[in-house]
């Protein structure tokens, strides 16, 4: 069965061969296209009105021969059925579509020419022959293209389905091309193509080739050489090919499992960032002052929030808005942090279990304060231009911006944390009430406004944490609450009372779920994350990095 | 310093004591004490450290059935430390500390060395606030402390007699049925002491045990001690001179962890060491 | 004065019940709203204005087996000083043991009529019972159940927790991440407990239908004499010498320890007593309620069980059940005609009772009585304290 399939597959594609070819010869080739003026190009357009599709396609045909700016985007119009015929006087406009009527623009201005109501204009209707044709002309001129991320996005477009016509495209392109990413792209998408010809030589070459590429991609390719049949045979009878194949799959998938744990570190790295974010602010208010904080959950919340607001103030630069919401967050939950210590806290100093229970009562005035406010729905915060995409390191491994960023800036915080408590005079009277607030006192620091600081700078980078939090999730009334157990784990697990902990907690906490996930599921392994951590408790009741000493156990 | 070489001498390891040998001394734990070489509490080689810093530095330290040790040092000398030690609630870094001949107080948990007869009085009183002064002596009373029988236990007129003669002593039978959050400090000192009695141990340790006392309360402790050494061992640490003066037979004097001279008060006074450490000079 | 006065030579039943006047109130209390809202609910026709209604019947009998659980947390908080942030899950846990013997009980009368499993299970295309659901068609196996599951885990937890003594701080944030593993893991459809959507639709329990008034009058009799009896124990171990050591380790753990005392085996019993009795509290909740899914064990609510407690008065058995009442009927209140203002009156009390009432209502009145009856013992004043004058170190 899976043979005679084989032979019709052939077949098909051998139809389809001859009429590329000869479609091909006159009009693919590049460098033959005509440079006509914008008057010729309407004319041509207008042809593509056609009733019968063997019309049209001669229409597109003709249209792909002259070198007109706007050719290939009057085919992708074509293509998404945005390109409409006005009933009236039979021009083609590119149409938008609103409720009850259509916009229709010039083709080549983009003007608002017109706007009719839904029956005065019909759409030049495609079929999936023509679909076909248009994609084959569009990553033609794409590949033409003068920038080569276009060309590059075609070359990954056509690579999705290795098929003659595509890779003879291609071919024609390799020589040609002068961007190295593009020109090896160029080669593998060849290759795909190649890998399963009957030649053995452009076979085994194209293994190879396949073998430097080691995307998926590739590996599917290989297999599919690999093929077995029900009697579990190689379908491919040449005993060379199948080693060859063997060893080059075995080099992909060696070179696939590396790029996988890169990933996966760096997912867990950028999981690890995010909890010591939300947990460093925890670490000061908890592990200086002594003081459990329930709402700093909800101070993360009111940072995230700030983030929505100043887009709100300034929506015409999101690029920057990130920028000013890191300080206003920083000022808003800060505020808010000394207005609690300074009104509940500083009534229950060295009573840290009461302060659990009046903070959370703080975390419930201020979830339903913003449910009142913002409404009880999500918001969602829009992530600027410089956050947004991906650094594409090879044709596996992507690292998305937003993500990097804020692993660097977690750093960043950290360090100027650290700085601010080793290297400023607020740090050294932080550090100096926290090991004896009466010797302190005695010395002349002023105590209360020390702890009022030192839980508003803990609080503030629980809201710099909400600016971080808003582009990687939504922004909700109760997202605070997702990372409270998370951060006092961390907090926990690293050793109260010392940063450094919390950085090795924190990181080592996301590597771990995240290496766990796959192996386990994502719930499941935030429970093994749980139960080690309450084990781990047991083992070493202070944390990683326990302080000593008889003060310790006070 | 005649005398410590001497305890030296005799305490020699690899002499005198089998079990002390390294190797073969993890598994004895009796439960009876044992001081027929009437030696209560053997401290060999102890050190502790935190962070780096040495609370106890190679510490040597041994008392005798019945004697009424003092104990003195400036702070930070470790004297707080070595209780620690002994009473299991800092595990040493290095060394061994035995009560008895038999009892390896390190592999030893805090009630488990309670429940064997070592006593402690800690320097800021610490007794159970909320409950009675006679629930505190009850509480502290030498019996089977295991859950269970605490849940159905009943206290036997004789226990009675044995409270309300302890509250004679510590001088409180006034004071009996109130709660001891609200008896004055000195008063909190006695009834901690009084606790101590009621577990009836065989070594007391008691710090700083007249701080907040008046002159008055303070020659009633110094007789109560002295009184009690004999049947008992008691270890005193103390800044009080005079007090120590007026109680002390021996004198041991702590200094960074480590024993810097022992002997009677005259010649610890004397000693050119301790006048360095402590004056300064 | 004679020193025996303290001796207290009274019947068990006076000691328990009779000691002191918060406890005679409490009691009569009890026995009359146990007797007297049956009563009210079956004899009293139902135009009167007397007639308790079944609504309001069946969310007395929930606050008594909130009262019975608070009574379990005020056992470890109030007494022992272990502030457990993890009581919801024992509760939900003994709720999920009856929800499954109430699941078994609908047998062939599910939506798919399957006899043998329940119907989340052929939803998720299951072929068989999963083992550990055997045995809960029986009534006294899933009765064991409810006291087993929770008190195995308290066990097993509090023997890991305080024999490396994990205390304070430390401790009620394990067990909040305990409460929270739980809840994530019963979230999961492949736990075999109904995933999302717990268990629910419950038919019957002894063969008698939970919409009858009579089961519902049963229902909250069960509860009523639960928290009685619970009350009875709870209160005997507090009078006994036990509780009198777990006083004293609360205050003062290390003195305890150098008395004597092994501590964390006392933490241990009382921990996992506590636990069963929420476990118990939990199994009388659902049958009434009428469904347990895995919210019953999110951290919220063993915060919230914290509060009735502080509200009530911790370290007084009664006042505990005084603030499981009034928080839980300020809360059907609010909820239902101000939804909005709850979250804010909730979150305003946790603040106002920790900064002013740190003793809860029973605290402030037994506080405001005993200034106003000058016979009871007044402190002595604290003339001594915190100096030492004749300090020599000089002579040395």
């Amino acid at each position: 069965m899976a043979k005679k399939y084989l032979m019709n597959s052939k077949q098909k594609s051998f139809i389809h061969f001859l009429m590329i070819l000869f479609l091909g010869m006159i009009f693919v080739s590049p460098g033959l296209a005509n440079t006509i003026s914008d008057a010729d190009f309407r004319d041509s357009l207008s042809a593509l009105n056609q009733k019968k599709f063997t019309q049209k396609i001669q229409a597109i045909e003709k249209l792909a021969e002259f070198d007109h700016g706007k050719t290939r985007f009057v085919m992708q119009s074509l293509l998404d059925g945005n390109l409409f015929y006005r009933k009236s006087d039979k021009n083609i406009f590119i149409a938008e579509k609103t409720d009850t009527e259509l916009v229709l623009k010039d083709v080549i201005s983009l003007e608002v020419i017109d706007i009719v109501g839904k029956r005065d204009a019909r759409k030049i209707s495609v079929n999936n022959k023509i679909r076909k044709l248009l994609r084959l002309k569009i990553s033609a001129m794409s590949l033409s293209h003068s920038d080569p991320k276009v060309r590059h996005a075609a070359v990954k477009e056509m690579m999705k389905k290795p098929a003659l016509e595509t890779s003879n495209i291609l071919r024609q392109y390799v020589a040609s091309e002068n961007d190295e990413t593009v020109k090896n792209t160029l080669r593998v998408a060849i290759a795909l193509y190649d890998v399963k010809s009957d030649d053995k030589s452009i076979k085994l070459a194209a293994l190879d080739i396949l073998g430097e590429s080691s995307s998926l991609e590739s590996k599917y390719a290989v297999l599919a050489v690999l093929e077995k049949d029900s009697q579990a045979s190689y379908i491919e009878q040449d005993q060379e090919i199948i080693q060859h194949a063997k060893k080059i799959l075995d080099s992909i998938e060696t070179q696939l499992k590396f790029y996988g744990f890169l990933e996966t570190l760096f997912f867990g790295l950028s999981l690890g960032s995010v909890l010591l974010l939300a947990a460093i602010g925890l670490a000061i208010t908890f592990g200086v002052m002594g003081v459990i904080n329930m709402a700093h959950g909800e101070l993360i919340m009111l940072g995230a929030y700030t983030t929505y607001v100043i887009q709100l103030l300034m929506p015409n630069n999101i690029e920057y808005s990130v920028l000013v919401a890191i300080p206003a967050a920083f000022l808003v939950a800060g505020i808010v942090g000394i207005m609690i210590e300074r009104g509940i806290l500083q009534f229950l100093y060295g009573r840290p279990l009461e302060t659990l229970l009046a903070t959370f009562g703080v975390s419930l005035v201020l979830q339903q304060l913003v449910r009142s406010v913002f409404s009880p729905l999500n918001r969602s915060v829009e992530t600027p231009e410089w956050m947004s995409g991906a650094w594409q390191i090879n044709s596996t491994l992507a690292i998305t911006f937003n993500r990097l960023y804020i692993l660097l800036f977690c750093i960043f915080v950290f360090i100027m944390l650290l700085l601010i408590l080793k290297k400023t005079a607020l740090g050294l009277y932080i550090r100096a009430v926290s090991q004896n607030r009466q010797m302190a006192k005695a010395m002349g620091v002023r105590s209360e406004w020390v702890d009022a600081l030192t839980f508003g700078l803990g609080s503030g980078i629980a809201g710099v944490a909400g600016v971080a939090l808003s582009q990687l999730t939504n922004v909700g009334p109760n997202m605070g609450q997702a990372y409270i157990i998370d951060s006092f784990m961390v907090v926990v697990f690293g050793g109260v009372g010392n940063l450094w902990g919390t950085f090795i907690g924190a990181m080592s906490l996301g590597v771990v779920n995240k290496f766990l996930e796959p192996w386990s599921g994502a719930v499941l392994a935030k429970i093994l994350i749980l139960v080690f951590i309450i084990l781990f408790i047991q083992k070493r009741p202070r944390g990683l990095f326990p302080q000593k000493g008889r003060s310790a156990e006070n | 310093m005649p005398s410590k070489s001497k305890f030296k001498e005799v305490m020699r390891r690899d002499r005198v004591f089998d079990f002390m040998v390294p190797g073969g001394r993890h598994a004895v734990i009796a439960k009876q004490l044992d001081i027929s070489h009437d030696i209560v509490l053997y401290v060999e080689g102890i050190s502790v450290s935190f962070d780096g810093f040495k609370a106890l530095n190679d510490l040597n330290l041994y008392i005798n059935n019945g004697e009424l040790r003092c104990i003195i040092g400036p702070n930070g000398a470790g004297k707080t430390t070595m209780m620690d030690v002994i009473t299991g609630k800092t595990k040493p870094d290095a060394g061994t500390a035995f009560f008895g001949q038999t009892m390896d107080l390190t592999a030893m948990s805090e009630y488990e060395i309670a429940a064997a007869g070592i006593g402690r009085k800690f320097q800021k009183p610490t007794i159970f606030p909320e409950h009675t002064v006679f629930e505190n002596l009850e509480l502290a009373m030498h019996c089977d402390k295991r859950v269970w029988t605490t849940l159905f236990a009943r206290l036997s007129s004789a226990q009675q007699d044995r409270i309300l003669e302890i509250v004679d002593t510590i001088m409180l039978a006034a004071q009996i049925n109130l709660q001891a959050k609200n008896l004055s400090h000195g008063q909190k000192q006695w009834l901690e002491i009084g606790m101590l009695l009621m577990q009836n141990p065989q070594l007391l340790l008691v710090d700083e045990p007249i701080a907040g006392m008046t002159q008055q309360e303070t020659e009633r402790t110094a007789e109560l001690l002295t009184s009690l050494a004999g049947q008992h061992s008691v270890v005193v640490v103390e800044h009080d001179m005079e007090f120590v003066r007026s109680i002390a037979k021996t004198v041991t004097v702590l200094h960074e962890g480590h024993v810097l001279a022992e002997g009677s008060m005259d010649e610890v006074q004397n000693n050119q060491q301790v006048i360095e450490v402590y004056l300064g000079e | 004065m004679t020193a025996q006065a303290h001796i207290k030579n009274k019947s068990l039943i006076t000691q328990l019940f009779m000691s002191d006047k918060g406890s005679q109130i409490f009691f009569a209390l009890l026995m009359t709203m146990t007797i007297v809202v049956p009563i009210l609910h079956l004899a009293v026709p139902a135009d009167s204005a007397l007639h308790v209604s079944a609504y309001t019947l069946t969310l007395l009998g929930k606050y008594l087996s909130f009262a019975l659980l608070a009574i379990a947390l005020d056992l470890v908080w109030g007494y022992c000083g272990i502030l457990s942030l993890g009581h919801a899950a024992f509760f939900a846990l003994g709720g999920y043991a009856m929800g499954m013997y109430l699941m078994r009980q609908i047998a062939d009368r599910g939506v798919y009529g399957n006899p043998e499993l329940p119907d989340f299970m052929v939803f998720l295309d299951w072929q068989e019972l999963p083992w550990f659901w055997y045995g809960f068609d029986q009534f006294w196996f899933a009765m064991l159940m409810v006291i087993l599951v929770p008190g195995l885990l308290a066990y097993i937890f509090g023997w890991l927790a305080f024999r490396s003594r994990v205390t304070g701080v430390y401790l009620s944030i394990i067990t909040q991440a305990l409460t929270y593993a739980l809840m994530l893991a019963f979230f999961r459809n492949e736990m075999g407990f109904g995933g999302n959507n717990g268990l629910t639709d419950f038919k019957d329990i002894l063969g008698y239908n939970l919409q009858d008034d009579s089961t519902r009058v049963a229902l909250f009799l069960a509860s009523a004499i639960m928290l009685i009896i619970g009350y009875t124990v709870a209160k005997f171990i507090i009078n006994s010498k036990l509780g009198r050591v777990t006083v004293a380790i609360r205050d003062a753990e290390d003195r305890a320890r150098f008395v004597g005392y092994k501590v964390e085996n006392y933490k241990l019993w009382v921990f996992t007593f506590s636990a069963v009795l929420a476990g118990i509290a939990g199994a009388l909740y659902v049958p009434q309620v009428g469904i347990i899914n895995p919210g019953e064990f999110s951290p919220l609510n063993s915060i919230e069980l914290v509060v009735w407690v502080a509200v009530g008065g911790r370290g007084y058995l009664y006042g505990a059940v005084l603030g499981a009442f009034i928080v839980n009927f300020a809360k059907t209140y609010f909820t239902a005609v101000l939804p909005e203002v709850w979250l804010f009156a909730l979150g305003g009390l946790f603040i106002f009772v920790t900064i002013f009432m740190p003793q809860g209502i029973v605290g402030l009145i037994a506080k405001l009585t005993s200034k106003k009856n000058p016979s009871s013992s007044p402190p002595i004043e604290n003339q001594f304290s915190e100096q030492k004058p004749w300090k020599s170190k000089a002579d040395a």
